[in-house]
C-alpha cells in the first residue's frame, strides 16, 4: 500500500476552438464549430454566420444577433451542399479527380429543384457548400422580396424609415423592378397609436415579429402580439394593453421596415440628413452607448449603438428622449460677472485672482457627478491647492433588471476615482453650509448643481465673498452668481464618463455649445493654469492621459486606448 | 373481389355498439394493453437483449406500420428518434385535429370507437416511458371531446388509466385539449405550440424536431388518431403477422374518406394497397361508381393538399419482383393501388386518405379557387412565402372565377406556388402550392381558355374589367 500523492494536473490551457472546414462560393474557410446564440450560450455555428466570416452577407429581416432566432422571413435561404457519404463505409464518396462528392440540396419530392435552408438557424456540418450567392439562392430572395411587396403600402416618399429601411436595400440588391401583382392589396389599420411613444402601420409591416421577441424576451413584456391570420395577420397591443414599457423605442430600431415608428422622431427629419456622433445616455450611471443623429446644430434622436460590455444593443426610453433640454432657449449663454456681460479672459482672470488671494481653508467645491472625469480632476486639483472642501450631490431613483442603474448620475465613479467625494455623495454639504454660516468658508465654486436645493440656500450664498457658478440651465443658484460660467451639455463637448461598474467611456462632440459657452475642461484648464496646478496639455487627450498618470484606478488607460466601446478599470 | 377489411372499424358500425367502456370490454377491450404489460424481455439473435418495452418498440417497427396523419412515416422510427437520455419527461401527442378537407375517418374512431384509442395511447405511452399524453382535439368536434372524457373517466375509474395502472406501479394519464379552429393545429409543432397556450405557429426545424425538443422542450412523440389504434392491434397480433396486412412496405389497413362525385360516399377500411384508386371509386363495395351519364374528370388522392390525379393519366409504377428485382410498370389512374408508395411514384401522396372524385361537370377553375381559398384561409402567416403566397393564389383564382381571367394567368399562378413549396416553415407551403401547381399543370388548357375568355368578354364590353 503506497501513499503516493499523485500531483494535481496542471491547470489545462483553454480548450482550442474546434473549427470546421466548409466552402462558401466555391472558396475554402475554416470556421469555429460553435459560436455564440442571442444570449451568449455557444451554439453549432450557422451558415449565416459562415457566410459572414467568409466575408459575405446573408439578407436578412427577421434574424437578428440579440434576439432568439424566429427564421419566419426566409430572405435568409441559402442553397447548399453536403459531402455525399457511402452508407457502409461512412466515408466521403469521392469523385474522379479526389475531391468530395457534393450532393446538392433539393425539394425531396421535386429533385430537379433546389432547396434552401434558412441561413439563421441551419448549422453548418464539416464539407458543406454554401452557395450564398448561386442564381437558385438570388432567385428565392427575389420571391421572397417580390411576397413582402405585394401587399406593401410602397409609400417611401412619405415614410420615416426611407434610408435606413431593409426593404429598400434588399430591393435595391435583391429585389425586381416590376411587379406581377395585379390583385387588390390587403389593406390593415394605419397610424395605430401602440403606446405613449409608438405609432404602428401595420400594412408597412413585414410580420417578422422582432419587436415582439424583444419586447417579450428582452423587457419582460407580453404586450405584444400577432392578432389575426394568414396575410392578415397584424401586430398589436393585447387588449386594453398599452405599448408603454421604458424599453418601447428600442423596437423602432429593431424594426427593419417603417412599420414602428417614434412619436418624437417621426416626420420631422430625413435620416440621411443626420450627422452620426458616437456618444453616452447621461440619464444614468449605466452610461449606455448611443449615437447622436444631429443636423445643423440640432439634435433629432439618441439610438444605442452596441456596445455588449454595457448596453448591448439598446437603451431605455427615458435617456433616448432626455435630449430636447439640450436645445431649450433660456440655457445659459453669456459670461457674467455680478450680472453684467463679461468675457472669458476677464471671468478666468478673476477667477484665478479670487482664489489666489484666497486663505487655505476657505474655499469650498461642489462639482456635479454629470461632469466629465476630466472635469472633476481638475476640479479636484484646484481644490486641493486651496485645501477645500469637495463633495457632490447624489442622484438615486429606481433600477430596474435591464439597464437602468437606481445612480441617476452618469459619473458617480468619476467623482469617487478624482477624489471630489471618496465615500458617500452629499455627506459633507452640511460641513461646507457649517463653515459658510461660520464665515471660515468665503469662496465657493458650484458646478452643474442647484446647491440651494440641498441645504445652501440663498440666505447662505449671500454671505460668500465669492461664489463662482457654472451651469448649462438657470437655477436659483445660477442666479446668485458673482461669476457665472456658462456650460456645455455634454454632447457639446468631449470627455469620458466612467460608469458604475468601472466601464471608462469617452464621448464625441456631436453639435456647437450656445453662445459664449465653452466646455467646462477648456475653463477649468484656464484657471488651473493660472493658478499653477495641472499643465502640461492643450486638448482633451492630452488631460484624460495626464489625469490617467495621476489617479491610480485610471493607471495604463489612454485616451486613444478607450476606443468606442471604453475600458474597464477596477472600482 | 375488393372488400373492405374492418380491423379499426371492426365494431364500430356494428348495431349496438356503444362508446361505453363496458360495450369496448364486452368486445375484448384492454385485452392489449394487458398483453403489452406482460410482455417478457426478449433475447435477439445477436445477444442484444430487449425490455419489454423495447419488445413493443421493436413490434411496432417490425410491423411496418405508417402514420395515418399524412406523411405516412414509419411510426416505428419516429418512436426510435425520442431522446431518451436527456432526463426530462417524454410527452405523448395524440393528434386528433382532423382538418384536411376530405377527410373524416378519425371522427369515427372518436366518436364510435373512443377506447380503442385510448387503449393504443396507453400502450404507446407504456412501451415509451410517457407518463403523460394529451389528445388534441379539434375545436369543431366538441361531442368527440365529450366522448374522450367520459372515455377516459371511465378507464380511470377501471384503472387502466392513472395511478397504479392495472397493479405496475406505473402512472399514467391523458387529457384531452381542445383546439380552437384552425387547420395549422393539425402540424405537429403548430399543434405542440397551441397546446402550450400560444399562437400555434410551427417551429422551425432544425432545432425544434419534437424527438428532442418537443412540448415543453422535452422529448414528444405526435400520432395521429389512426395510427394510435393500430398499435393495439400490432400488440394483439404481433408486429410480424400485422405486417402480413396490406402489401410490402405499405402495411395493415386503412380508412379511406371517399366523397365528391360518386353513388356512394363514406369510409371505407381497406387493406393497404390491395384495392386500387378505380375500385374506390367504382366497385360496389365502396364508391358505387359515377352518377349516370357523368364521366371522371380528377381525382385528389389524400385530402385536399395532395397533388390532383387526371382521368386518363398514366404512371410508371417501380415494382418489386417475387425474385427481388425491381421492374417498371405502366399504371392506369384508376389501376394505381391505394397504398403510400404507388401514390408518390405517381407524383402525389395518399395523405391522410382522402379520396375527392370529381366528374365532368366540374370547372376545375372553380375547384381549385376552392381549395385554394381553404388554404388562404388557413395559413397561419408566420413565414413569407405561404402568408402573402397562399392569398395571392387564391385571390387571383378568385378573380378568375369572376370574369376577371387572364390568359397569363395560368403561368402567373404557377410562378407563385413554385415560390412557395419548399420554402416554408412547415409542409403547409406545400399543402397551399401543390394543388394550383397539379391543377394548372394538369389542366393548362382550361385556365388558358377561361383566361382568354374574359379578356375577349372585357375586349368587347361584356363585363366590366377587372381590378388591375
Amino acid at each position: 500500500m503506497s501513499n503516493v500523492v499523485t500531483p494535481a494536473p496542471a491547470p489545462a490551457a483553454p480548450p482550442p476552438v474546434e473549427k470546421i472546414r466548409i466552402k462558401v462560393d466555391g472558396r475554402d474557410i475554416e470556421v469555429p464549430k460553435m459560436l455564440p446564440d442571442w444570449q451568449g450560450k455557444p451554439v453549432p455555428t450557422t451558415m449565416l454566420q459562415a457566410v459572414q466570416i467568409a466575408g459575405g452577407e446573408v439578407p436578412h429581416y427577421c434574424y437578428h444577433p440579440k434576439l432568439p432566432v424566429a427564421g419566419n422571413c426566409r430572405m435568409c435561404l441559402v442553397e447548399f451542399g453536403t459531402p455525399m457519404m457511402d452508407p457502409a463505409t461512412r466515408k466521403p464518396v469521392l469523385n474522379e479527380d479526389g475531391t468530395p462528392k457534393i450532393l446538392r440540396s433539393v425539394l425531396p419530392y421535386e429533385p430537379q429543384t433546389p432547396r434552401g435552408a434558412i441561413a439563421c438557424a441551419t448549422p453548418i456540418s464539416p464539407g458543406m457548400e454554401l452557395y450564398p450567392s448561386s442564381p437558385a439562392t438570388r432567385q428565392m430572395r427575389e420571391a421572397v422580396l417580390e411576397s413582402l411587396l405585394i401587399n406593401h403600402p410602397l409609400d417611401c416618399p412619405i415614410c420615416d424609415q426611407a434610408g435606413e429601411c431593409k426593404l429598400q436595400e434588399y430591393s435595391v440588391e435583391h429585389g425586381q423592378a416590376a411587379s406581377r401583382f395585379v390583385e387588390p392589396k390587403v389593406h390593415k389599420p394605419k397610424a395605430v397609436d401602440l403606446g405613449p411613444r409608438i405609432i404602428l402601420d401595420d400594412e408597412r409591416c413585414i410580420l417578422c415579429t422582432r419587436c415582439i421577441r424583444f419586447t417579450k424576451d428582452i423587457a419582460g413584456d407580453d404586450a405584444l402580439g400577432i392578432v389575426n391570420r394568414g396575410s392578415y395577420n397584424t401586430i398589436a397591443a393585447a387588449p386594453g394593453r398599452q405599448f408603454d414599457n421604458n424599453y418601447t423605442l428600442n423596437t423602432v430600431d429593431l424594426c427593419p421596415v417603417g412599420a414602428l415608428t417614434s412619436k418624437d422622431f417621426r416626420f420631422k427629419m430625413r435620416v440621411w440628413f443626420l450627422k452620426e456622433t458616437k456618444s453616452l445616455c447621461n440619464s444614468c450611471g449605466t452610461g449606455c452607448n448611443i449615437q447622436v443623429g444631429s443636423r445643423e446644430n440640432v439634435i433629432h434622436r439618441f439610438e444605442p449603438r452596441e456596445n455588449d460590455a454595457v448596453n448591448s444593443s439598446w437603451m431605455c426610453d427615458a435617456g433616448r428622449l432626455n435630449y430636447q433640454w439640450v436645445g431649450r432657449s433660456d440655457r445659459l449663454q453669456e459670461v457674467l460677472i455680478r450680472g453684467a456681460r463679461s468675457t472669458w479672459t476677464t471671468a478666468v482672470a478673476e477667477v484665478v485672482s479670487r482664489l489666489i488671494s484666497a486663505p487655505k481653508g476657505s474655499v469650498a467645491v461642489v462639482a456635479s457627478a454629470r461632469q466629465t472625469t476630466e472635469e472633476l480632476y481638475l476640479l479636484r486639483a484646484i481644490a486641493a491647492r486651496h485645501g477645500a472642501i469637495t463633495d457632490s450631490i447624489p442622484r438615486e431613483g429606481e433600477g430596474d433588471r435591464l439597464l437602468v442603474s437606481e445612480d441617476r448620475n452618469p459619473n458617480s465613479q468619476g467623482v469617487r476615482l478624482t477624489g471630489i467625494a471618496y465615500t458617500e455623495m452629499g455627506i459633507r454639504l452640511p460641513e461646507i453650509a457649517e463653515g459658510i454660516r461660520a464665515g471660515r468658508i468665503r469662496t465657493l465654486l458650484v458646478f452643474g448643481e442647484d446647491v440651494t436645493q440641498y441645504g445652501l440656500d440663498a440666505e447662505l450664498l449671500g454671505q460668500l465673498e465669492t461664489l463662482v457658478v457654472s451651469d448649462i440651465l438657470p437655477n436659483a443658484t445660477t442666479a446668485l452668481a458673482h461669476i457665472l460660467l456658462p456650460g456645455c451639455a455634454h454632447v457639446e463637448k468631449r470627455g469620458t464618463y466612467i460608469n458604475v461598474k468601472g466601464r471608462v467611456q469617452r464621448f464625441m462632440k456631436a453639435v456647437e455649445p450656445r453662445g459664449d459657452a465653452r466646455p467646462e475642461w477648456e475653463f477649468l484648464a484656464e484657471i488651473a493654469r493660472g493658478l499653477g496646478v495641472a499643465s502640461g496639455f492643450s486638448t482633451i487627450e492630452g488631460l484624460f492621459n495626464r489625469m490617467a498618470g495621476e489617479v491610480p484606478a485610471l493607471a495604463g488607460v489612454e485616451w486613444a486606448k478607450l476606443g468606442d466601446g471604453g475600458v474597464t478599470v477596477p472600482v | 373481389m375488393p372488400q373492405e377489411y374492418r380491423l379499426i372499424l371492426k365494431h364500430a358500425d356494428q348495431p349496438g355498439y356503444t362508446p361505453d367502456i363496458e360495450c369496448y370490454l364486452r368486445h375484448g377491450g384492454y385485452a392489449a394493453l394487458r398483453k403489452a404489460l406482460a410482455t417478457a424481455p426478449r433475447e435477439l439473435p445477436d445477444g442484444k437483449k430487449l425490455g419489454p418495452q423495447e419488445v413493443i418498440r421493436d413490434e411496432v417497427l417490425k410491423s411496418g406500420l405508417r402514420g395515418r396523419g399524412g406523411a405516412g412515416f414509419s411510426a416505428g422510427l419516429k418512436w426510435s428518434f425520442v431522446d431518451r437520455r436527456s432526463g426530462k419527461p417524454i410527452y405523448l401527442i395524440c393528434n386528433a385535429d382532423e382538418s384536411e378537407p376530405g377527410t373524416f375517418k378519425d371522427r369515427q374512431i372518436l366518436h364510435k370507437d373512443p377506447h380503442q384509442l385510448i387503449e393504443g395511447m396507453i400502450i404507446s405511452c407504456w412501451a415509451n416511458d410517457v407518463r403523460l399524453a394529451y389528445i388534441y382535439i379539434r375545436g369543431e368536434m366538441p361531442q368527440g371531446a365529450r366522448l374522450l372524457n367520459q372515455a377516459l373517466r371511465e378507464a380511470r375509474a377501471k384503472g387502466f388509466l392513472g395511478k397504479n395502472i392495472l397493479g405496475t406501479g406505473i402512472d399514467i394519464d391523458i387529457h384531452v385539449h381542445r383546439g380552437a379552429g384552425a387547420y395549422i393545429c393539425g402540424e405537429e409543432t403548430g399543434l405542440i405550440e397551441s397546446l402550450e397556450g400560444k399562437r400555434a405557429y410551427p417551429r422551425i426545424k432544425p432545432p425544434y424536431f419534437p424527438a428532442v425538443l418537443g412540448l415543453y422542450m422535452c422529448p414528444t412523440i405526435v400520432n395521429n388518431v389512426e395510427t394510435l389504434c393500430h398499435v393495439k392491434h400490432i400488440v394483439e397480433l404481433g408486429g410480424a403477422e400485422y405486417a402480413k396486412l396490406g402489401t410490402p412496405n405499405n402495411t395493415g389497413t386503412r380508412i379511406v374518406s371517399l366523397s365528391g362525385d360518386v353513388k356512394n360516399p363514406g369510409y371505407f377500411e381497406v387493406e393497404v394497397g390491395k384495392v386500387t384508386l378505380g375500385e374506390i371509386i367504382h366497385h360496389e363495395n365502396f364508391g358505387g361508381g359515377l352518377r349516370p351519364g357523368r364521366s371522371l374528370r380528377a381525382i385528389i388522392p389524400g385530402g385536399s393538399s395532395s397533388k390532383v390525379l387526371k382521368a386518363g393519366e398514366k404512371f410508371k409504377l417501380r415494382k418489386k419482383g417475387a425474385d427481388g428485382q425491381m421492374t417498371q410498370v405502366e399504371a392506369d389512374l384508376l389501376d394505381l393501388p391505394y397504398d403510400f408508395d404507388s401514390l408518390q411514384q405517381a407524383g402525389t401522396m395518399s395523405g391522410s386518405g382522402a379520396v375527392i372524385v370529381m366528374d365532368d361537370t366540374r370547372d376545375v377553375v372553380d375547384v381549385l379557387a376552392n381549395v385554394s381559398e381553404f388554404y388562404a384561409h388557413e395559413s397561419c402567416g408566420q413565414c413569407t412565402p405561404c402568408r402573402e403566397g397562399a392569398l395571392w393564389m387564391s385571390k387571383a383564382l378568385h378573380r378568375m372565377t369572376t370574369g376577371g381571367g387572364r390568359a397569363e394567368d395560368a403561368d402567373y399562378l404557377l410562378h407563385i406556388a413554385q415560390n412557395i413549396q419548399g420554402r416554408t416553415i412547415c409542409a403547409f407551403g406545400e399543402a397551399a402550392a401543390w394543388p394550383v401547381l397539379s391543377f394548372v399543370k394538369k389542366f393548362k388548357d382550361d385556365f388558358v381558355t377561361r383566361g382568354k375568355a374574359d379578356e375577349s368578354a372585357r375586349a368587347s364590353g361584356v363585363v366590366p374589367t377587372a381590378h388591375h
